[in-house]
């Protein structure tokens, strides 16, 4: 399955889109599968994901934090160090690349912490391309120093009072700008979601991290026996497993249960989802017996979304991929404890994937290898956990 | 012959083309959408498009996205809709189509969504995030049931026009500017262009919609040759700031300006 042909996954992923679209995303389709493999434009991508993002990242061997569960070796991949401080400018490079070789002259995104907006303001600053990032209004108010980062790189922010005012409503409008000035702009969506080809093509961007997983630790002569990852839209994930799937690594992708899945406040896609079709594909969803799309909750906004890859549908539904869910208070301890022992501040998405680990290292033998996806950072999360402390105590 | 087809027979030989007109069902109350039905019905419109509210309506501009969303505030839904359906189809036989996103109709299933609909009287079905590449399941349910109603758009391309055409029923969804429904970009030549590329590629009905909101905006259509034109944020402005009992009274006469331009110079 390198590429599906009509975009889909099994039974998942597809193209529903309003029919002004379709020749944008044809045309999208044929400039990616004429650049991907272009020496050209491979060799600009890796120059810019080496001297500008700082690729490759290190495997961290998290020696204390072994030691203090006591169970499987624990590695972090860490993609936290990246320019930007998420893996989100793999993605973002590309696409920015591929954009200007498609002579866009305009960039939209949706963002919904805010770390693809920058990574996407970031990417466009240095190749010289104009962006404007629909922003969910509630999220701008949570996420307000990611506002003032990207308008410093020069773009501009919309925020968005449509719907539930999140990451959900904010792709809403950028498809909508899109569907309005579709002749001179480019979306530069920042998950594994959306119509073909946008699932591919940020899966493929974002495999670099597996990829690098796959070698370094060939490298020091070590089998990944577990990988792990947290899924919100999915794309460190997708960029994780895609690489291992045809070894014999255990993977485990990990959700947002936000209060626990029986209260219905979390954002859980897969594990308490149904199939739907929602901005642009067919895939998992959080829904009501109607098919209106529900409201989500989570610790985190970037993991704040009721639909999922449509690639992780498919893998859940041949059962290639695990899909656990970590809660807002397993989160937050989690936080804490990959702080204390390693020095390293995760963001609160990572968060979910480092309490999973310590879970699966726990139940592991000595001998094990679990790695897992540190996504991104968590200076942008440090005032909500500190408010978060402060009300427990 | 099913309504919708009978209906554009009708008028080709009285010479007129058919007033579309939209309403999003449940705002601010069934009570309101039915009244409004009525005006519309009273005031001369040819077909009555229903919208039926869901949460991320991303072909929508601001009027008809408040619209849903305070129509599902207000608790419609599927039973209550079907059932404001038989309410109509007891009063007038005029052709009814319900416009929707594709995910309402795959959650029910679409089998069973299309022929509860096609009870309720429901004669045809618009999906604007349904592509003719996704639509064989959701065709092959409307069999013999509804009409699909397939949309195209101005940088449509001949030979999907054509496929497009294929697969519609009833007729043909020009939209008709860049943007979302209710878009104030005015009229544009690319459109009246589309509207003569459309027409070449097809026998079917065309109907153009999306910015389509004063009798000026109908008259041009129909004379670029519209066989049908679509009016659907305009009416919901109206709804939007009326007071209940003057609902009806209002949008027929609204009604009788827009269907006025619809009728073809030299008919008598």
């Amino acid at each position: 399955m390198r590429y599906p042909k009509n975009g889909r996954f099994g039974a998942f992923g597809g193209r529903y889109i309003p029919e002004t679209l379709v020749p944008a995303v044809e045309e999208l389709e044929e400039n990616y599968q004429k650049y991907k493999d272009d020496k050209e434009f491979k060799d600009e991508l890796d120059y810019y994901l080496k001297v500008y993002a700082g690729r490759p990242t290190p495997l961290y061997y998290a020696k204390n934090l072994t030691e203090k569960i006591g169970g499987a070796r624990i590695y972090l991949k860490r993609e936290d160090l990246l320019h930007g401080g998420a893996h989100k400018i793999n993605n973002t490079l590309g696409q920015a690349l591929l954009a200007k070789r498609m002579k866009k002259k305009r960039v939209i995104a949706e963002t919904g912490a805010g770390q693809h907006g920058v990574a996407t303001a970031m990417a466009c600053a240095a190749l010289g391309i104009r962006t404007e990032v629909y922003m969910g209004y509630k999220d701008t108010i949570r996420q307000r120093l990611n506002v003032f980062r990207m308008n410093m790189l020069g773009s501009e922010v919309h925020p968005v009072m449509s719907g539930s005012r999140t990451l959900k409503d904010a792709i809403n409008e950028a498809i909508r700008d899109w569907i309005t000035n579709v002749k001179t702009t480019y979306y530069l969506l920042g998950s594994a979601v959306g119509p073909h080809p946008y699932p591919v093509m940020v899966r493929d961007f974002q495999s670099v991290i597996g990829r690098e997983i796959k070698s370094q630790m060939k490298k020091i002569n070590k089998t990944t026996d577990v990988a792990v990852a947290c899924v919100g839209g999915g794309s460190n994930a997708i960029g994780t497993f895609y690489p291992l799937a045809g070894t014999n690594t255990e993977m485990i992708g990990v959700e947002a249960a936000g209060l626990g899945l029986r209260t219905g406040r979390h954002s859980a896609t897969l594990s308490a989802g149904s199939r739907g079709i929602l901005h642009g594909m067919m895939t998992y969803l959080l829904q009501d017996g109607e098919g209106q799309i529900a409201q989500t909750h989570s610790i985190s906004a970037g993991l704040d979304y009721p639909g999922v890859g449509p690639e992780h549908a498919h893998y859940k539904e041949t059962g290639r991929v695990k899909y656990h869910s970590a809660t807002d208070a397993e989160v937050l301890d989690a936080f804490l404890l990959l702080t204390r022992t390693e020095g390293i501040i995760p963001a609160l998405e990572s968060a979910h994937a480092v309490a999973e680990a310590a879970k699966v290292a726990k139940r592991s033998k000595k001998s094990e290898n679990v790695v897992v996806t540190l996504s991104g950072r968590g200076d942008k999360d440090v005032e909500q956990v500190r408010r978060l402390l402060d009300a427990k105590n | 012959m099913p309504r919708i087809s009978a209906k554009f027979a009708e008028l080709r030989k009285s010479r007129q083309s058919a007033l579309v007109a939209y309403v999003m069902a449940g705002f601010p109350s069934n009570k309101a959408t039915r009244a409004a039905v009525s005006g519309m019905v009273r005031g001369g419109a040819d077909i009555i498009e229903l919208g039926f509210p869901f949460s991320d309506p991303l072909a929508d501009g601001p009027v008809i996205q408040n619209a849903s969303r305070y129509s599902l505030q207000k608790g419609e839904n599927t039973r209550r809709f079907f059932e404001m359906v038989r309410k109509i189809r007891r009063e007038t036989d005029i052709p009814l189509v319900l416009m929707t996103y594709s995910n309402i109709l795959h959650r029910m299933g679409y089998s069973r969504f299309i022929s509860e609909a096609a009870d309720a009287g429901i004669d045809g079905f618009i999906l604007p995030d349904m592509p003719v590449e996704e639509a064989a399941e959701y065709k092959r349910a409307a069999r013999g049931r509804a009409e699909t109603i397939f949309l195209t758009s101005p940088n449509t391309s001949k030979s999907r026009i054509k496929s497009i055409a294929g697969a519609s029923g009833g007729f043909l969804y020009l939209v008709a500017v860049y943007g979302t429904t209710g878009a104030k970009t005015g009229i544009k030549e690319y459109t009246i262009r589309a509207i003569k590329d459309v027409k070449r590629q097809t026998s079917m009905p065309v109907g153009v919609g999306f910015g389509v909101s004063a009798p000026a905006d109908v008259r041009r259509y129909v004379r670029a040759g519209a066989d049908a034109v679509i009016v659907g944020s305009a009416y919901m402005r109206i709804i939007e700031e009326t007071p209940h009992e003057r609902i009806e009274s209002r949008i027929a006469s609204f009604t009788r300006r827009l269907k006025k331009e619809t009728i073809h110079a030299g008919s008598s």
